[in-house]
């Protein structure tokens, strides 16, 4: 336990101190990582622990980066303020679409959360909306700079924001999982009806899990959209739900360090491929994705997991 | 009433190119319990060679056959080399391979086709007098409920058809009364692509060849398996045509077409609320 | 006397060295000059993509041919699958970390304005955008960001100023794309209809991601309009132009310019079903048979053979790609050596009436201080069933 509290605290220095050895480029780039391991966190608590498909989590990722842009652009909310306000929409969001979600299983849940993917752009262009999300056009923000006349650049300062956001993001799913209620989702998850008959209210745990997992890709598009400082409809297509599935496959299901390994794969890969074809890069992408699940059929988590026990047990 | 007749019959027209794709990937469950998210480009793809062929001179039916059976021989190759060794990973695993064959497959035909829009030809004639559907359209409708019923008979009064269903639903004792399961599975792929590579050739007259050809049908083929019933041919034929016409319908008279896929979406999960295995779907009881 | 001569003498040989003297930004050097560029390689608009490759190849003949001024131009594109996030984090890579001179022929609107501010904040040029929106005419505003292409809204106004000389009282059916491209021209509609907006009976849109539009041209004819304004990428145009056809509709149709291409599009819809299409064009369109031995397009046709030969000669993409790398040629060679982002955009800002040989005759590259938006002209064409027939004059500027 001590040793992997050590470890712990070891990254978390590296992660501080890495805004001010790179570049404020790559500084950008590991935000994304890390706003993209708070949105698969969120998949993940749907996905890997309660074993609920989702194929539309793009959607909550919309969802969370419209509130924050309009509550920014139209209602002068500072941008820290956006995070709790996209997190609680979500909530409720998840938790209304996790209601009638209830009583589909498996292929057909998924193809539900899959319609509601493909739908979001197009509810997102409805011209009657048009005043609040912009439209076609999107919406423009402005980046934060540092408070307190701190010496960090805005990108160093969203950072350490984020940074803070993850981490307590974090802790708050771990401990969520490790006990009761994550018990009851794995055995809501293996087996439904013995949970029921074992006294877990399965309907209450599902729609809460789809709540919950919401709010977190919610938050992750809040600080997305701040990041990036721009919203519009199609940047959030189906395509983008289906990334993130692979993530937490890639990173690992039902495990929290999973959805960082997740992120970076899904932020740097793809840069990756691009470097190594230009004429077919996604045939590329395809194929490091294809290798990942043969050589670690249970994410890069499970790999770890594995290396990690058979160096504990010789 | 002679717009609304106009809309139904343009709506079974698309739902036909539904209902083909969705046949496909009802034969991919029907065969592995799985659904593989790389049909439409596999039926892309083998569109694609068709092309090649006609292109070099071959006539249209000999380059329609050589075609279904270069598909069948290559379903059964990606079974054997990118399915079967992640056969026995979690399941979310398994989609994801499928992912990446879609997005493989996509990005290769545009490298080699380019991105060029292409025509295809269709065996049926230019014209007729029938306004409301186009010659081919009705062909195709055709076709796609001939292939239904080959399945039909081919799953319900076959040994193979037999063993196939069962290997797909209970490996274990399919194996105990001497079924090779691995074959099976492989037989499944073959047949599926070959389904496929029908319907890419039947529906590239309608929509044009070119790599983002099967993108929008995968969703409602998706949608129109689901909702007629994953293990059920005929359910998901129905569903092509439920949902092409709905489609049209909802866009043109109620909800207009900024809000079509909204409206889909709602309907979907009503449908799934009132019948959550579709329509023709069986319900599995599990025993506890 | 002779003292004053000399000191003279001395002072006029110190100032020339420093009039003689190059003036590099990052990313220029006496060898090299570092373009930047995005593209939707991958992802729903990788169509477009044949654009970032015909510009590479062009950039590759040019280095052939001894380069700029010397210097060979290194042409870094990264895919950005017309994703806007996307497009910041290769922004940012092209500027912060390749440190290229500027950035060129960034691809799409929504992928455009998500690096809008950026590029003006880091006062690097963003140069000819390839997209038709209006906005990127704002010297004022954003002096770093100028367009290249005819403005969706212009051409459109063209179609309705058009319309009202020759049909007054037609009744409209529009079909469009749902997104930013799609509704500026629908704007561009509304604004030059003005009063008389009225006469629009239907307006239905479509989504990329629909298979086919035979329902919305269904619904179009069901309205009873006799004008058909066509707003649509390649695929849906063919589509829409051969449903027309056959379900007996023959509205007088105006077709916007993004697909108008004969072998592409026309072909595909069925060249008998496309006749009496109207389109403001400004480029020549490679497969229209009175350009087969037109000198453009047959030098054209033999870049793309030598240095882009896996692309489509009958994509008029690839025409477009050539025509801006004729374009940004032009301005780093008006830079000579004082390769500043200033400069450039300066040298950008003051190209008065170009030619582009792959431009149609008389439609030339125009810009000034006030003016960011180098083609604005077009003349009208109506296809005839084998080519695109120009009438009238040449309009715009």
């Amino acid at each position: 336990m001590k040793k992997n509290i050590f470890l712990m605290l070891i990254l978390l220095g590296v992660a501080c101190a890495l805004p001010f050895l790179v570049s404020n480029y790559r500084t950008f780039q590991l935000t994304l990582v890390m706003v993209y391991a708070i949105a698969l966190l969120g998949l993940n608590i749907l996905t890997g622990y309660s074993g609920q498909i989702s194929l539309g989590h793009g959607a909550f990722y919309a969802l969370g980066a419209y509130c924050a842009a309009i509550l920014m652009d139209k209602a002068g909310v500072p941008y820290w303020a956006t995070l709790p306000a996209a997190g609680a929409v979500c909530f409720v969001a998840g938790f209304l679409f996790g209601l009638p979600a209830l009583r589909l299983e498996g292929l057909y849940l998924a193809l539900a959360t899959f319609a509601l993917g493909v739908a979001m752009p197009q509810l997102l262009k409805y011209h009657h909306l048009e005043k609040w999300t912009g439209g076609v056009q999107g919406i423009v923000i402005a980046k934060p700079e540092a408070p307190l006349g701190l010496p960090l650049n805005a990108d160093q300062w969203l950072y350490f924001f984020t940074l803070a956001v993850m981490l307590a993001m974090f802790f708050l799913g771990w401990n969520l999982l490790r006990g009761r209620v994550g018990r009851a989702l794995t055995a809501i998850r293996d087996h439904a009806i013995a949970a029921e008959a074992m006294g877990v209210h399965n309907a209450l745990y599902k729609s809460t899990a789809f709540g919950v997992s919401a709010l977190y890709t919610g938050v992750a598009g809040a600080l997305g959209a701040i990041a990036v400082q721009f919203v519009a409809p199609d940047s959030f297509n189906i395509f983008l739900s289906i990334v993130f599935l692979v993530g937490i496959v890639v990173g690992g299901l039902a495990s929290i360090s999973g959805a960082l390994y997740g992120a970076l794969f899904i932020q740097f890969v793809p840069n990756i491929a691009d470097e190594i074809s230009k004429a077919a890069p996604w045939a590329v992408f395809g194929i490091f994705m294809i290798g990942f699940v043969y050589l670690m059929p249970t994410g890069v988590a499970g790999a770890v997991r594995l290396l990690l026990a058979r160096r504990r047990s010789p | 009433m002679d717009a609304f007749l106009h809309q139904v019959l343009a709506g079974l027209a698309t739902g036909g190119i539904y209902a083909s794709l969705a046949l496909a990937l009802v034969m991919i469950y029907q065969a592995t319990h799985l659904v593989n998210f790389a049909q439409g480009e596999m039926a892309m793809f083998a569109t694609y060679l068709a092309w090649s062929l006609l292109n070099a001179g071959v006539p249209y039916w000999p380059a329609f056959l050589l075609t279904i059976g270069i598909a069948f021989v290559g379903g059964i190759v990606i079974e054997r080399v990118v399915v079967r060794p992640v056969e026995n990973s979690p399941v979310l695993a398994i989609v994801v391979v499928f992912i990446a064959l879609l997005v493989i497959l996509n990005s290769v035909a545009g490298w080699i086709y380019t991105y060029t829009l292409k025509s295809f030809p269709s065996p049926f004639p230019e014209q007729s007098s029938f306004k409301f559907m186009s010659p081919h359209e009705i062909g195709a409708i055709g076709i796609t409920l001939l292939v239904l019923a080959a399945l039909y008979v081919f799953f319900r009064f076959t040994p193979l058809g037999l063993a196939l269903r069962a290997a797909a639903q209970n490996p274990e004792s399919s194996r105990l009364v001497g079924i090779r399961v691995g074959w099976m599975l492989a037989l499944g792929w073959g047949l599926a692509a070959a389904v496929g590579a029908v319907a890419g050739m039947m529906v590239a007259p309608i929509v044009y060849l070119d790599p983002n050809m099967m993108g929008g049908v995968l969703l409602y083929a998706f949608a129109a398996a689901l909702v007629g019933g994953i293990d059920s041919p005929g359910g998901a034929v129905f569903g092509g045509f439920l949902v092409g016409v709905l489609e049209n319908v909802l866009g043109a008279f109620v909800i207009g077409n900024e809000l079509k896929l909204s409206v889909a979406l709602i309907l979907i999960i009503g449908v799934l609320l009132v019948k959550p295995s579709g329509f023709f779907g069986k319900v599995n009881v599990t025993r506890v | 006397m002779k003292l004053r001569f000399f000191i003279g003498l001395l002072a006029v040989s110190v100032a020339f060295p420093a009039l003689a003297q190059k003036k590099y930004d990052p990313g220029v050097s006496d060898k090299e000059i570092k373009i930047g560029n995005t593209n939707p390689y991958s992802g729903p608009a990788s169509a477009y993509g044949t654009i970032g490759k015909s510009i590479a190849a062009y950039f590759k003949m040019v280095n052939d041919q001894g380069g700029i001024n010397g210097r060979k131009v290194t042409f870094i594109s990264y895919d950005d699958s017309y994703s806007p996030p996307k497009t910041v984090e290769m922004a940012r890579k092209l500027v912060e970390q390749d440190e290229v001179l500027f950035v060129f022929q960034t691809l799409g609107t929504p992928s455009n304005t998500a690096i809008h501010q950026y590029m003006n904040m880091k006062k690097v040029p963003q140069m000819h955008v390839a997209t038709g929106a209006t906005k990127w005419n704002d010297p004022k505003g954003h002096p770093w960001t100028m367009g290249w292409q005819p403005s969706y809204q212009s051409e459109a106004k063209i179609y309705a100023a058009h319309l009202l000389k020759t049909k007054p009282n037609a009744k409209i059916a529009v079909l469009y794309q749902n997104d930013d491209y799609g509704k500026d021209y629908l704007k561009g509609l509304h604004d030059g209809l003005g009063a008389k907006k009225s006469m629009i009976v239907k307006e239905v849109s479509y989504e990329v991601s629909d298979p086919t539009v035979d329902s919305q041209i269904v619904q179009l004819q069901a309205s009873g309009a006799d004008v058909f304004f066509n707003i649509t990428t390649p695929k849906f145009a063919a589509m829409a132009i051969r449903k027309a056809y056959d379900i007996g509709w023959k509205p007088t149709q105006y077709l916007n310019n993004v697909s108008i291409g004969v072998k592409s599009v026309l072909e595909p819809a069925g060249l008998e079903k496309s006749v009496g299409l109207i389109t403001l064009g400004y480029l020549k369109e490679p497969n229209d048979k009175q350009f087969q031995n037109d000198p453009a397009i047959v030098k054209w046709r033999e870049f793309m053979k030598k240095y882009y030969p896996d692309g489509s000669l009958i994509d008029n993409l690839n025409v477009y790609g050539y025509s801006v790398g004729e374009t940004i040629a032009q301005v780093l060679r008006q830079c000579g050596d004082n390769l500043t982002r200033e400069n450039v955009m300066r040298q950008a800002a003051s190209m008065k009436s170009f030619r582009v040989d792959t431009l149609l005759p008389g439609v030339n590259i125009g810009t000034s201080a006030q003016d960011f938006a180098p083609i604005e002209a077009g003349q009208l064409q109506r296809f005839d069933g084998k080519e695109w027939v120009r009438f009238g004059e040449v309009m715009g500027r």
